[in-house]
């Protein structure tokens, strides 16, 4: 299937969850990253209970200012 | 208000365009944009605001021009190393242009003092240029709380981002974001490095926002992330989701006062 994060498509083999999603993605602090799933905000708390489908729009947001983006 | 002939010929530019005119010249001249930090993102913004007209620019700066600070902070020079940097903005913004009346406030921003500030000339725009999230929260807040429109970037190494909150008209920084990350979890920009051009590339996006607020002109990065990728040379707008339930902005908000996050200094 597949799915877009941050704009880019990226192709998964199977369906998976977004924490997975974050790790594959090589998010590297994930806990405090943003995310949206086509255009809702996802608690931190549901990211293991969040399956990723089809077509799906996953935006990654990150902290930026400060700091290094997360 | 009447023009004088310098001032037809300094404007000539923006006056020329339908969309800002004689009128819309009069508006940035009877405006008033409070720039927070005069450091990467708030030195390019503060010299574009000046040069279009704007007619009153607030400095908040508590700190000093430092050699290390003039890769980026085009607003400051060699020969103004040491001196406070709300001082140095006053005068490089009224040699380019002695129009503009400049309030200076140098200072850190707090919650005892952000409200008198943006209250001391009640802006009508404000430009977050900070470097840390203590101070984005602090002004998010309590630009919400004064229903007052704002500008929010930042930037580090070769990427930056950028939205605008205007009160009723989208999401503020805080439905995004939720709370600082906890200090030191993240390295600072002084660890990290920032390309000195992010800052003026997104702390001139930033001065367009607020001259189009002004001016009441164009669509506004309201609902909105601009997020710059400089290696890949790529501008991408996200749309952001809505949260009802934002403390400061949502239905029933519960932030009624102003939070001094645990803070980490950090020079952008
Ligand atoms: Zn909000």
């Amino acid at each position: 299937m597949i799915v877009k994060v941050n704009g880019n498509e990226v192709v998964l083999e199977k369906a998976i969850s977004l924490k997975e999603l974050l790790v594959v993605q090589q998010v590297r602090t994930p806990e405090y990253v943003t995310v949206q799933l086509n255009n809702e905000f996802i608690s931190a708390g549901s990211f293991e209970d969040t399956l990723i489908k089809d077509g799906d729009e996953i935006e990654f947001l990150y902290f930026m200012g400060g700091g290094q983006a997360l | 208000m009447k023009f004088t002939n310098e001032q037809m010929e300094r404007y000539s530019r923006n006056i020329i365009l339908n969309e800002v005119g004689v009128k819309g010249q009069i508006k940035l001249l009877e405006s008033k944009v409070l720039i927070v930090g005069t450091g990467g993102l708030g030195a390019p913004a503060a010299l574009y605001l000046a040069a279009a007209g704007v007619g009153t620019i607030g400095l908040v700066d508590a700190d000093a021009v430092d050699l290390s600070n003039l890769q980026r902070q085009i607003i400051h020079s060699t020969t103004k190393v040491g001196k406070p940097k709300v001082a140095s903005g006053r005068e490089a913004i009224n040699d380019l242009n002695p129009d503009v009346n400049v309030v200076t406030y140098q200072e850190w921003v707090s919650s005892a003092n952000i409200t008198d500030i943006i209250k001391d000339e009640d802006y009508d725009f404000i430009i977050d240029g900070t470097d840390n999230f203590p101070a984005k929260f602090l002004i998010n807040d309590a630009c919400v709380l004064l229903h007052k429109p704002f500008s929010h970037a930042g930037i580090i190494k070769f990427f930056g981002q950028t939205m605008t909150y205007v009160p009723g008209q989208g999401p503020c920084y805080r439905c995004v974001f939720l709370n600082p990350p906890p200090p030191n979890t993240v390295p600072t920009c002084k660890e990290a490095g920032v390309l000195g051009v992010m800052g003026g590339i997104i702390g001139t996006v930033q001065a367009t926002e607020a001259v189009k607020y002004l001016l009441g002109i164009g669509e506004l990065l309201t609902g909105r992330l601009l997020v710059f990728d400089a290696l890949e040379m790529e501008f991408r707008t996200v749309t952001l989701a809505s949260r009802k339930n934002c403390v400061v902005c949502g239905e029933n908000p519960t932030l009624k006062d102003l939070i001094d996050y645990e803070q980490r200094a950090c020079e952008l």
